[in-house]
C-alpha cells in the first residue's frame, strides 16, 4: 500500500515543529488556516499566529512588515489569491526589498477539482517566477513539502512554495532532504528527459515505467526549485539525451516549460514537448480533470514519443 | 548627536524650540524644491504639505539613532505616500542620517535617493514605497513585532488622503483596531487634493474622522502646517491605550510656495529655473 498525504497537511505538520525550535516564525492566514494546514501552528501557537480575515493584500503587507523587523514570517491562502490578488503588495514590498517573507499556497493547479476555474490556480507560478530574487519551489510529495519548508525557514529571502489540495504518494524516502536549486534525479535513461514538478513527478516516473518496457529508457528529473532553476542539470539532460519533455499542472506560460526552454535555447537546443495547461478547466473531480486536459502519465508518454520521433528526424537530417 | 550603545536610549539632541522648528521647516522647504528642481522631476506638492508633520515626529516625538538606523528601540516612521520622498530625505538629512550634499543626487542613476523611497539603498527608510496603500498595513506588521518583543517603540505611518481611496488602507485599519495596536499612530497628510483634483470631487474620502471612529479607532485632528498643534496631536497619541490612533492633519498641498499652494499641476512636476528662484525668496 502506497503511502499518501497532502502536502498541505505536510506544511501544516513541519510548521509546527519549526515554530518549537524557532521563536522568530510566525504565521499569517486569510481564514482559511482549516485548509492550508495552519491552525495546528495556530493552535499550539496563539500569540504568533495572526489570522488576518479575508484581507489578502493587508496579510502580505503585514508580513513584510513582520520580516523588516527580523521576524520569519510564513503567508497562506489559497494559491488563487496568492500571488495573484496581491501581485503589487509582493513586488513592492517582499519581492522589491527582498524581505524575509515566505509566501506558502496550497490548492494549486486543476487538482483542487470540483470548485471551478476561480479556484484553480494555474497562472501562480508565471507570476511568481516573474520576480526577480524569488525562490520559487514546488515539491512533489509530503516528505519533499516538510524539507522544503524547513530549508525555506533557514534561508534568508523571499519564497514562494506552492502545495496542493488532494492527499499524493509519497515518493521520496522519509530520510529526504530538498535542496534549493537542485534538481532531483528520479529515473535514468539516455533516450529522452522528462522534466516535471508537482504532482506530476509521480506521472512522469509512471511513464518513464510504462516507456522501460518498450524498450525506451527516460530520465526524470524533479525540478522542484523554479527559480533559481537548476541549469547545469538540465543542459546536462539535454547532452546526454537529446530530447526533453517538461510536464507541469500549470499554464504553458511563464511555468516550468518556458523556464526549461530559455536554458535549452540557450545552452544546448534539442526537440522539446510540453505538457501543461492552455486554457482554464471546469469542475470535475481531480483525477476527471487531469484526464481532460492532459495531464495524466499516458499524456506523458505520447509526449516522449513525439519528442522521440522529431530526435530521430534531426539525427537523419545531420 | 550622542550614539547608542545596544541597551541605552540614545540621547536625543536637545529638543527644538518651536521657534528654531519652524525655522527648520522653513530650511526642509528650501531643500525640497532645491532637490526637485535640480532633479527636473518629482513631487513638491505633497512633500511640501507634509513638512511640520515630519519636523514634529524627528524632532520632538521620535526616538532613534542615525549612527545606527537599525536599533531595534527606535521609533518607526513609515511613509506610505512614496512620492513625498522629498520631505522624508531633506528630513533625514536635518536629521544626521545622509549628508548635506547628497540631497543633489535625487533621483540620479547611483543615487541613494531614488525617486520613491528604497529600504535597501538609504539609511533611515523604513519601507520601500510609491504604490499607495500599502505602508498603515505595513506599520501593523512592524506594530506587532513590538508588542511580540515587548519593545515599547511606536511606529508611525504618514498617509496621503488621496491614498485612503485604497481599500487595502481600510483592511489595515481594521487589522490595527482589532488587534488593539496602540503603539500604531497614523497621520493623514489631508491636503484636499489628488492628481486628478480635488478629493472632494475625484473621489470624496469624507467624513474621514467618521470613517476611522467606526473602525474603532481614536481619531484626533489637528493644523498639520502648525508645528506646535502636530506636537500637541501626538503627544496626546501617544497616551492613548488600548486602539490605535489617527491624526488627520489638515494641511496646504505645496504649502509655502504661493503659486504651488492647493495647485494640483503641482503633485508630481519640477519647479522651473525662474519657479525655482521664486520660490526659493519666497522660503528665505
Amino acid at each position: 500500500m502506497v503511502q499518501e498525504i497532502s502536502t498541505r497537511d505536510a506544511y501544516g505538520l513541519k510548521l509546527v515543529e519549526l515554530g518549537r525550535k524557532n521563536p522568530r516564525i510566525v504565521v499569517l492566514d486569510a481564514d482559511l488556516s482549516k485548509s492550508t494546514m495552519t491552525h495546528h501552528f495556530a493552535r499550539e501557537f496563539p500569540e504568533r499566529f495572526f489570522d488576518c480575515g479575508i484581507a489578502e493584500a493587508n496579510m502580505v503587507s503585514i508580513a513584510a512588515g513582520l520580516a523588516s523587523s527580523g521576524k520569519i514570517p510564513f503567508a497562506s491562502t489559497f494559491a488563487v489569491f496568492l500571488p495573484g490578488r496581491c501581485f503589487d503588495q509582493v513586488r513592492m514590498s517582499i519581492a522589491q526589498p527582498g524581505l524575509n517573507v515566505k509566501l506558502v499556497t496550497t490548492h494549486s493547479g486543476i487538482s483542487v477539482g470540483e470548485d471551478g476555474i476561480s479556484h484553480q490556480a494555474i497562472e501562480d507560478l508565471s507570476l511568481a517566477c516573474a520576480l526577480p530574487g524569488f525562490n520559487v519551489v514546488v515539491p512533489a510529495d509530503g516528505v519533499e513539502t516538510a524539507s522544503a519548508i524547513e530549508v525555506a525557514a533557514e534561508t534568508e529571502g523571499p519564497f514562494y512554495v506552492r502545495l496542493g489540495r488532494p492527499k499524493v504518494p509519497v515518493i521520496f524516502p522519509p530520510d529526504y532532504r530538498f535542496k534549493l536549486g537542485r534538481a532531483v534525479t528520479m529515473r535514468q535513461g539516455g533516450d529522452a528527459t522528462i522534466i516535471a514538478i508537482g504532482i506530476l513527478v509521480k506521472a512522469a516516473m509512471d511513464a518513464a515505467d510504462e516507456l522501460q518496457k518498450q524498450r525506451i529508457h527516460c530520465t526524470v528529473l524533479n525540478m522542484s526549485t523554479l527559480t533559481p532553476v537548476d541549469e547545469e542539470a538540465i543542459v546536462s539532460a539535454a547532452d546526454k539525451t537529446g530530447a526533453i519533455v517538461t510536464a507541469e499542472e500549470h499554464l504553458l506560460h511563464g511555468g516550468l516549460g518556458s523556464i526549461v526552454a530559455q536554458v535549452v535555447a540557450r545552452h544546448r537546443p534539442v526537440p522539446m514537448e510540453f505538457v501543461a495547461l492552455h486554457e482554464y478547466a471546469m469542475s470535475g473531480k481531480p483525477d476527471e480533470l487531469l484526464k481532460r486536459y492532459g495531464l495524466t502519465a499516458a499524456d506523458i508518454q505520447s509526449a516522449v514519443l513525439k519528442v522521440l520521433e522529431r530526435k530521430s528526424k534531426l539525427k537523419q537530417g545531420s | 548627536m550622542v550614539t547608542s550603545g545596544s541597551n541605552i536610549t540614545p540621547s536625543i539632541r536637545k529638543p527644538l524650540s518651536f521657534d528654531d522648528m519652524r525655522d527648520l521647516a522653513r530650511k526642509i522647504r528650501r531643500d525640497i524644491i532645491t532637490m526637485i528642481g535640480i532633479a527636473g522631476s518629482g513631487h513638491p506638492g505633497g512633500s511640501l504639505s507634509a513638512v511640520e508633520i515630519l519636523v514634529a515626529l524627528y524632532f520632538r516625538i521620535m526616538k532613534y539613532d542615525p549612527a545606527n538606523p537599525r536599533w531595534e528601540d527606535r521609533d518607526r516612521f513609515i511613509l506610505s505616500k512614496g512620492h513625498a520622498a522629498p520631505v522624508l530625505y531633506a528630513t533625514l538629512c536635518a536629521a544626521g542620517y545622509l549628508p548635506e550634499e547628497e540631497l543633489c543626487t535625487l533621483r540620479k542613476i547611483d543615487s541613494r535617493l531614488q525617486g520613491h523611497p528604497e529600504c535597501t539603498r538609504t539609511p533611515g527608510v523604513e519601507m520601500s514605497a510609491g504604490a499607495l496603500g500599502q505602508g498603515l498595513s505595513f506599520g501593523v506588521g512592524v506594530a506587532l513585532n513590538g508588542r511580540l518583543d515587548a519593545r515599547d517603540y511606536y511606529t508611525y505611518v504618514l498617509l496621503g488622503d488621496g491614498e485612503c481611496d485604497e481599500g487595502q488602507v481600510w483592511e489595515a485599519a481594521m487589522a490595527g483596531a482589532h488587534w488593539k495596536l496602540d503603539h500604531l499612530i497614523a497621520i493623514v497628510d489631508k491636503n484636499g487634493l489628488q492628481i486628478d483634483g480635488w478629493t472632494k470631487d475625484v473621489m470624496n474620502i469624507d467624513p474621514l474622522d467618521e470613517k476611522f471612529r467606526s473602525f474603532n479607532w481614536h481619531v484626533l485632528q489637528a493644523q498639520g502646517n502648525d508645528i506646535e498643534d502636530m506636537v500637541n496631536a501626538l503627544e496626546n497619541a501617544r497616551r492613548m491605550q488600548g486602539k490605535p490612533t489617527v491624526i488627520i492633519a489638515h494641511t496646504v498641498k505645496g504649502k509655502g510656495v504661493s503659486f504651488m499652494e492647493n495647485n494640483p499641476d503641482f503633485h508630481g512636476k519640477a519647479p522651473s529655473a525662474e519657479e525655482l528662484k521664486k520660490a526659493l525668496k519666497e522660503l528665505e
